[in-house]
């Protein structure tokens, strides 16, 4: 046998187990019983307007809010973990340890809840706004790393080139090291923010006030209410249509950007 | 402010550049072994030597890119590796030129010129587009002002970046290896940019494997090996009758 024809015959036969085993998945399941509770059209038709108008755009709402603020936080750690001064690089290596070993729900959980009781403070926003706070210390323990292996991976005749010219430092840093650094690190940094669109899903355990619900609060809610999962597809459908244009987009300033490298 | 040369002695004049005794170490590995060394100005000095001899670490040095270890660097009788020292001021006065070229790839032709003039010179905006112009156009490449360093060939980004550096108005220019990444159908155009700059009296420092060109427009030739000036003296001299055993056997390697 000829060895082209040999592995097309090879590619066939993966094609058919594959075909198989969706069509197995689908023909096993219970579709009338699952229609009802988990597609039904008159639920999702209640959902609307709320889920949008509140719930989807709060999702984004904090979701920008976290990744603007996760961004600042996180510039200034990667460039305390770079600081010859060795207690700024103690202090951001234990921040970024600490905040990335700890799973988000419980930081979350203890910004909204402990954090009142032990100092007397509630952060603007309510519980909402606390959760938030959280969520924004949590992603700029990892965008920091990002941002670090950014500036890391200039190359270092970039800084030399800047510093014979007579600029100093932090300019050498502002306009020749994080503007290239942020060109290499696009493709995480939609990783870091694709991963907090669903990590505001966290934020149910700070508990929120109704007109302040995010997508997975709000289907949660409408899920108890309506004895009917029905919710929970529509959210998820709306985190599709939130991200996937994001990935795109970035893809595209990926593209723009190779130009001037 | 600094002193002219006597035309006939030259004894008034401060050294553009002078080092003494320098050591420089990475780790326990000594890369230079107490290199006395000076270039006055408006001389073209060439140094020369086998790949690992130290002569881009003594460049290097002369702008501080490389900490010296031991010694000093006087740049127009200021000593650079004094901490009270303004080192961002003085090099401003040093351009300097890397083999790799080094431009700012996130940026036009135009604004790598512009930016450390207006950072570190604080130059407006408008004086620093024209200074870079005129620049561009010393190097024959005024149309290429809008384009991002990639679209341009190694040669012109080389010449790019020497505009890059006259554009600070320096006092002196250091070339480290700037045609060694070149295919050679390049280098010539870069090398007569070199040549015309020498013409005009620029002070430089160059480390070079061109020994045409150290023949042709250096006023000096310096021999480096083994971290150590091994010998100088005017171009025809060192690589028309060379007088050690391990400069003859260099030439006979590169000519």
């Amino acid at each position: 046998m000829k060895r082209s024809t040999r592995r097309r015959l090879i590619q066939g036969v993966l094609y058919a187990v594959f075909a198989a085993v969706v069509l197995f998945v689908i023909l096993s399941a219970d579709w009338g019983t699952i229609q009802p509770y988990f597609f039904n059209p008159d639920i999702a038709a209640a959902v609307f307007p709320e889920i949008l108008t509140i719930a989807a755009r709060n999702t984004v709402i904090y979701t920008a809010i976290a990744f603007v603020g996760g961004l600042l936080l996180g510039l200034l750690l990667a460039l305390m973990k770079l600081s010859p001064v060795l207690p700024y690089r103690w202090l951001a290596t234990g921040y970024i340890e600490l905040f990335r070993g700890l799973p988000a729900l419980l930081v979350i959980f203890g910004f909204a809840y402990a954090i009142p009781i032990a100092f007397q403070w509630r952060p603007p926003g309510g519980n909402a706004g606390a959760g938030l706070i959280a969520l924004i210390i949590v992603s700029a323990a990892y965008i920091a790393e990002t941002i670090r292996a950014g500036i890391e991976a200039v190359p270092k005749g970039q800084v030399e080139a800047a510093r014979s010219l007579g600029m100093n430092s932090a300019w050498t840093m502002v306009t020749v090291v994080l503007p290239q650094a942020f060109r290499i690190i696009t493709p995480p940094l939609t990783n870091e923010l694709v991963i907090l669109i669903k990590d505001t899903s966290l934020l149910f355990i700070a508990g929120m006030a109704i007109g302040d619900r995010e997508l997975t609060t709000f289907a949660r809610d409408a899920l108890t209410n309506q004895a009917n999962a029905t919710p929970l597809v529509v959210a998820a459908l709306l985190y599709l249509v939130i991200t996937l244009p994001l990935t795109q987009l970035v893809a595209k300033l990926e593209r723009h950007n190779k130009r001037g490298r | 402010m600094i002193p002219v040369a006597h035309p006939a002695t030259g004894a008034a004049a401060v050294p553009a550049i002078e080092i003494r005794a320098l050591h420089k170490s990475f780790g326990s590995n000594e890369v230079l072994k107490g290199i006395d060394f000076h270039v006055d100005q408006g001389e073209v000095v060439c140094v020369i030597g086998p790949s690992g001899s130290g002569k881009s670490t003594l460049l290097r040095c002369v702008n501080r890119l490389e900490e010296p270890t031991s010694g000093t660097v006087m740049v127009e009788g200021v000593d650079i590796t004094d901490s009270e020292t303004d080192l961002d001021g003085v090099r401003t006065r040093i351009g300097m030129v890397f083999q790799q070229f080094n431009l700012f790839p996130h940026l036009t032709v135009l604004r790598n010129l512009t930016l450390a003039q207006q950072r570190a010179k604080k130059r407006g905006r408008a004086e620093a587009t024209t200074i870079a112009q005129r620049n561009l156009e010393k190097v024959g490449l005024a149309e290429k002002a809008d384009a991002f360093p990639a679209q341009l060939s190694g040669g012109q980004q080389q010449r790019v970046a020497i505009a890059r550096a006259l554009s600070m108005d320096p006092d002196m220019m250091l070339f480290d290896e700037p045609t060694s990444a070149l295919d050679p159908e390049l280098v010539g155009d870069v090398l007569e940019v070199m040549k015309q700059l020498a013409r005009e009296g620029m002070t430089m420092m160059v480390v070079t494997h061109e020994m045409g060109f150290a023949r042709e427009v250096g006023d000096r030739v310096v021999f480096m090996d083994g971290g150590v000036v091994v010998e100088q003296g005017r171009p025809e001299d060192v690589l028309g009758d060379p007088q050690h055993e391990r400069t003859r056997l260099f030439l006979s390697k590169v000519l």
